[in-house]
């Protein structure tokens, strides 16, 4: 059994069903928490459209896979599940998908919440918005930067080493 | 020796390509090595970088900062910073 998988899709991904299969005819698995980011249907108070999710394939990958290595050193995980959306995505559809497992709960929270910031600051993702008039790209937030800093590195560049 | 070159987002935007093969002369060491000779080729590259602080790179795949060495690399990309999850 795969101790992770990472997909990148354009596809929508149904998170039950996902959380169902990570831990399908598992008995060691105590805890699993299922995080899904879904598409708001405003940005800074005005209404959008739709989002539309650029990326660097190869490195979004690679990149999300040192993620995961990182979460499966620093805590004791049973399986992780990571699913990443691209292209076109519509208000109140599925960005993004974290499940982790684990025996006890502490481990599956911590590391779901560490990769969500991760996966925020770190992985090779862009966002732009559609606007009643115009496109425009989303800024990065102080507040990402700063929740995925209290897990360590300071600068998403010290992953690279 | 040349390098494939891939830009993101609005930085991909401005300079007007998704992707490019060069070849930087002898001196060009470093990614802020990089930076100050792409901004030097034309308008569109010194728009691209006018706050490289603004601007994330990698090399081969994993992030990398201005000082991080480009000798032997094989794909660099430059991106803003990153809005997924």
């Amino acid at each position: 059994m795969q101790l992770s998988t990472i997909s990148l899709q354009h596809e929508p991904f149904d998170a039950a069903a996902e959380a169902a299969e990570l831990r399908r005819g598992r008995t060691d698995i105590g805890a699993v928490v299922t995080f899904t980011g879904i598409c708001r249907g405003e940005e800074n108070g005005e209404a959008i459209a739709a989002l539309t999710l650029e990326h660097y394939p190869a490195m979004a990958e690679a990149e999300i896979a040192r993620q995961v290595e990182a979460a499966q050193r620093r805590w004791s995980l049973l399986g992780v599940r990571v699913i990443h959306r691209f292209g076109r995505i519509a208000p109140g559809e599925e960005i993004v998908l974290v499940v982790t497992a684990s025996s006890h709960r502490h481990d599956a929270f911590a590391a779901a919440e560490f990769l969500m910031d991760y996966l925020k600051t770190r992985a090779p993702f862009w966002k732009q918005v559609e606007l009643r008039d115009r496109t425009a790209w989303v800024e990065a937030r102080r507040s990402d930067e700063s929740a995925a800093a209290r897990w360590g590195a300071s600068d998403p560049r010290e992953a690279a080493e | 020796m040349s390098v494939k070159l891939l830009y993101f987002a609005w930085v991909r935007e401005r300079i007007g390509k998704p992707a490019e093969e060069i070849e930087p002369p002898p001196g060009v060491a470093t990614v802020a090595d990089l930076v100050a000779w792409l901004s030097a080729r034309g308008e569109a590259y010194a728009h691209a970088f006018e706050n490289p602080k603004v601007v994330r790179a990698a090399i081969d795949r994993a992030h990398a900062k201005p000082d991080s060495a480009i000798a032997g690399a094989r794909e660099i990309a430059f991106f803003p910073p990153m809005t997924g999850g």
